[in-house]
């Protein structure tokens, strides 16, 4: 079989080749470590459902500071009807005590950089 | 020629398509539209397939009974010998930026005049006939089978693409329709289906070495006609001398210059020039042999286009010189530029072109060895090497109407407008869109200027005209320059419909005019014969 | 096939391929959908182009058929449109460059109109190049930006593009432009084709459909961002998983996610099979990827053959005696 200019467009097939299979050889012989976010002790249910704090805490994270700060509104009534104080340090960081481990874990994966931390002070980690 | 409506008829014109589909709008031959079959003596001429007496009016095109096999497999043949051809067939998008850029299109708002369209006619077919999805889903994968109502719509539309490749400059991916319509029209030509327009000066040039069919005595005494006239104008005897061996340069132009107003004063303008660099040591020959520098078989089929311009190679190497200098053509000098050396190269028997008036050295032609005249003459100017009066022009009103084979073929701009703007006072450029690689057609390219297909060539020439009209009415523009045959051919009867008191000239026409020859008596008119104003010889008349 | 039925009809195929994911994974087919489907997407697409650009490479350019858009090389004294006329290769390799990332000719773009008299205008028409622009580059900034799911640790330029891509900040998650862009670019290059009559006229369904899936795999990429969030951790377990080569299937992935992962699938397999196969061609294109250089240096035609010519000897022959009337010069007395 002939090919024609090859010596230009076979050059060109396989630029483009490693260029659309990157994910591929970015992470050849890599074992994929999933992250391990640390989960409170003794507590079995954060203020909503798993899967909604896993797909959506971003969003009530944002409307409880437009709630705090704009409303003066100060506490959340779960859908168990159990009440939490709306807030990070004195509320969510009761329990997840470490962002390293909890809020990173995720965060760091699949590189989401929230700003909550532009203005809360990170919590002091034990090292 | 065919009956034509007047020009605000025929400016009535609807870009709107129709209502049904295209694939299921039959297509009408339309009188004026399309052009005669080729005579059957004129493809024996070069032993081409399928002669035979035949009208593409007819219901039946006696055509042989596997004529689907063999464009099928003429496309196929096509498909592996041109990356072009196959590469167009897939990649277009069908994104319409070519669509309003076609001059037939825009002069006869026939939605097959659309580009896109008309690689469409042939690209149904490909899906169909060569693709997996036209194989499986046909209609639905915009494929469609051959018929014979395909095949006469196809060459409908091949014939009505002057391959000027203005498309092709605002297609994403340089699709050129040039090469569909090309690939179309070798496919035709497979079942003996061209038109006598292109056949007949396809078997003229292959004869007799010229599209005319001039023979050699013939071409001798025309250009001898010249030679009276120019010392009829200027008092001066010009002696061009035919197939001399030993000369240093070979000059070929198309036969149309030396046949046809306006193209002959072109030829004369060439001639003056000639003569006048004679005695500064330019030692050039015409050839009846290869007297033409146009090649219809270009038209017809590559093949065909390399059987012709062999003869420019022949004779140069026959004779002995240099190098070869060409004359004003526009598709003469896409094939001398594209196509010769690949065709009939290496000219190792040639040298590297250098101007034996300036020392210039010809360094983008040292391959092919063939010089544009109008590079020669603007190189001239450069070295101040010729005695200009560009006051013998002033008479005219000149704008530039670039040909679309140099333009898009090559990018000869510059170089015709230095040489007018030395040779002329008046000067103006037509709107920027209108111009270099944006130019329009005259509407009559590719094998198209017949008679009995006036309205096409008046509705694709349009464009042209009109862009001439605006400055016609706002700088009183009187005289359309050129350099093409074709244009010289055609430009007349397209200017006289649309912008009459515009006539057409070639770019050495003014250069002849405004030349000072040696010896020359005092010009009292230009090479037209028409008086030159303020140059009138008042003695004669008051006689 | 009509204008109503080129339009309708892709659509309907489309909707299908939408529903096939969603009852598949109802019916327990996840691993199918999540595993099977996008590898064979992907070995279709790697396999199918490179099929199409060996076939393309099979066929020889015979001929140097560059299309000029500029001044050629001349004189020292007469400017070189070197970009739009090039005689080099590597003035070839800017042109090609502009016109891969620019858009160069489509940038060129006229709309031509008829007025009375007849009077033609021409008018500068940047939309599509506009539309054509957005639309190619914020997909390609959206695949970038996805690269977050399948490299671990996520590389760099990634968070640079969100970071710029997410510029204004607005909303939770913060709005991506190339997500509004993208959508918009679609809607025009879609309205286009549906009112404009003569590219009504020219549409194939196969000019829709590429259009209709495309909005599927954005309107449900989009929703899976702002409307109805999936769990993204286990979607980039899953694409770890399958760049890893060790796929596996995490429990509990939106459907929407399935849909996604399928219009791309779609997308993919149908590329080098379709007129999407202009990515790789627009690189192969002779009328721009050649210098126009070929009176200069010789180009060459593989299968250039002989052919019968009429040659001096035989024209002699015929018309000896009419040139030796007129006393040009001959061969053989």
């Amino acid at each position: 079989m002939k090919i024609y200019d090859g010596r230009k467009i076979i050059p060109g097939i396989l630029i483009a080749a490693l260029i659309f299979s990157f994910p591929f050889w970015l992470n050849f012989g890599k074992a994929a470590v999933p992250p391990k976010p640390r989960l409170p002790k003794g507590v079995k249910n954060c203020v909503k459902g798993t899967m909604y704090m896993r797909t959506s805490h971003m969003q009530l994270l944002n409307d409880w500071r437009n709630l705090v700060v704009r409303k003066n509104v100060r506490i959340f009534v779960a859908p168990t009807g159990k009440e939490y104080a709306m807030s990070l340090q004195n509320g969510c960081l009761k329990c997840h005590e470490s962002k390293a481990d909890f809020c990173d874990q995720c965060h760091t994966y699949l590189d989401v950089k929230p700003f909550c931390w532009d203005c809360h002070l990170a919590p002091k980690e034990n090292k | 020629m065919a009956d034509i409506p007047k020009p605000e008829e025929l400016a009535k014109i609807d870009h709107t398509p129709p209502e049904t589909p295209w694939m299921e709008t039959p297509t009408v031959f339309r009188d004026g539209m399309w052009c005669y079959g080729a005579k059957p003596q004129n493809i024996e001429a070069v032993g081409m397939p399928n002669p035979r007496e035949w009208s593409p009016k007819d219901e039946d095109w006696k055509l042989p009974d596997n004529w689907k096999e063999i464009v099928l497999d003429g496309m196929k043949d096509r498909l592996g010998k041109f990356r072009s051809f196959k590469l167009f067939m897939d990649i277009c998008v069908r994104c319409g930026a070519c669509a309003d850029k076609c001059h037939y299109f825009i002069g006869s708002g026939d939605p097959k005049n659309m580009p896109v369209l008309r690689a469409e006619l042939l690209r149904s077919l490909y899906r169909k006939n060569f693709t997996l999805g036209g194989k499986l889903f046909g209609k639905l994968a915009g494929g469609r089978d051959l018929t014979m109502d395909v095949f006469k719509e196809l060459w409908y539309y091949m014939f009505q693409c002057s391959e000027c490749r203005r498309c092709s400059v605002f297609c994403p991916y340089g699709i050129d329709t040039a090469e569909i319509t090309m690939m179309g029209r070798e496919l035709i030509n497979l079942l003996g289906c061209n038109i006598d327009w292109i056949q007949a000066p396809v078997a003229n040039c292959y004869r007799t070495g010229n599209h005319l069919g001039i023979q050699p005595h013939a071409y001798v005494s025309m250009i001898e006609f010249f030679c009276d006239e120019i010392e009829d104008v200027t008092g001066v005897r010009v002696n061009p001398t035919f197939n001399r061996k030993g000369a240093e340069i070979l000059f070929i132009t198309p036969s149309g210059d030396v046949f046809a107003d306006p193209g002959t004063y072109t030829a004369m303008g060439y001639l003056m020039l000639f003569h006048y660099l004679e005695s500064m040591g330019l030692d050039i020959t015409w050839s009846t042999y290869a007297s033409e520098g146009g090649n219809f078989g270009f038209f017809t089929s590559h093949e065909m286009a390399k059987r012709l311009n062999a003869k420019m190679y022949a004779e140069a190497k026959r004779l002995g010189v240099k190098w070869i200098l060409g004359g004003e053509c526009g598709h003469m000098w896409r094939v001398v530029h594209q196509y010769m050396d690949t065709f009939n190269g290496p000219a190792d028997f040639l040298e590297e072109p250098v101007s034996p008036i300036t020392g210039t050295k010809f360094e983008n032609a040292k391959s092919t060895k063939m010089v544009h005249i109008c590079e020669f003459t603007a190189d001239l100017i450069r070295h101040n090497k010729l005695n200009l009066d560009p006051s013998r022009n002033d008479n005219l009103v000149v704008t530039f109407h670039d040909s679309c084979n140099p333009s898009r073929g090559m990018g000869f701009f510059e170089e015709p407008r230095y040489v007018i703007k030395n040779v002329c006072n008046n000067f103006y450029e037509m709107p920027s869109n209108t111009i270099r690689e944006e130019t329009f057609c005259c509407g009559s390219g590719a094998g198209l200027n017949a008679g009995e297909n006036l309205e096409l060539r008046m509705r694709g020439g349009l464009p042209r005209a009109n862009a001439v009209k605006h400055v016609h009415e706002k700088h009183g523009v009187n005289m359309l320059a050129c350099i093409c045959a074709i244009d010289r051919a055609a430009l007349p009867t397209l200017m006289e419909y649309w912008v009459p008191d515009v006539e057409v000239t070639g770019v050495h026409e003014l250069v002849g005019n405004a030349l000072i020859l040696e010896g020359e008596k005092k010009r009292t008119t230009d090479l037209r014969g028409e008086p030159l104003p303020g140059m009138e010889d008042i003695e004669d008349e008051d006689l | 096939m009509s204008a109503q039925k080129s339009i309708l009809y892709p659509l309907v195929a489309v909707l299908v391929l939408i529903l096939i994911p969603v009852i598949g994974v109802k019916l327990g087919l996840s691993y199918f959908f999540a595993v099977v489907v996008p590898y064979a997407a992907f070995i279709t697409f790697f396999g199918g182009i490179l099929c199409k650009v060996i076939n393309w490479a099979r066929s020889p350019v015979p001929f140097r058929i560059t299309t000029t858009c500029g001044q050629e090389k001349s004189f020292d004294w007469v400017k070189h449109n070197k970009f739009d006329n090039p005689f080099t290769n590597r003035q070839v390799l800017v042109r090609m460059a502009l016109e891969v990332l620019c858009f160069r000719s489509l940038f060129r773009n006229l709309k031509m109109e008829m007025r009375e008299g007849p009077k033609l205008a021409y008018g500068s028409a940047k939309w599509l190049w506009l539309g054509a622009l957005a639309f190619h580059w914020s997909f390609l900034v959206i695949l970038l930006r996805h690269m977050r799911f399948f490299a671990q640790p996520v590389p760099g330029f990634v968070d640079v593009l969100q970071n710029v891509d997410g510029f204004f900040e607005l909303g939770i998650p913060q709005l991506f432009l190339t997500d509004a862009v993208i959508v918009a670019a679609l809607t025009y290059l879609f309205l286009r084709r549906v009112v404009v009559p003569q590219i009504r006229y020219i549409s194939l369904p196969s000019d829709y459909f590429p259009l209709y899936v495309l909005f599927g795999l954005v309107l449900s990429g989009i929703g899976m961002r702002y409307f109805f969030r999936v769990d993204i951790v286990k979607v980039k377990e899953l694409a770890m998983s399958l760049v890893t080569l060790k796929p596996a299937v995490p429990d509990g992935i939106g459907t929407l996610f399935y849909v996604h992962l399928f219009m791309l699938s779609v997308l993919f397999a149908y590329f080098p099979f379709s007129k999407l196969a202009h990515m790789a061609g627009v690189f192969l294109s002779p009328t721009r990827n050649l210098a126009n250089n070929s009176r200069a240096k010789r180009h060459i035609n593989p299968w250039n053959y002989p052919v019968k010519v009429h040659t001096y000897e035989e024209y002699e022959e015929e018309f000896r005696e009419k040139m030796k009337e007129v006393g040009l010069p001959v061969e053989k007395e």
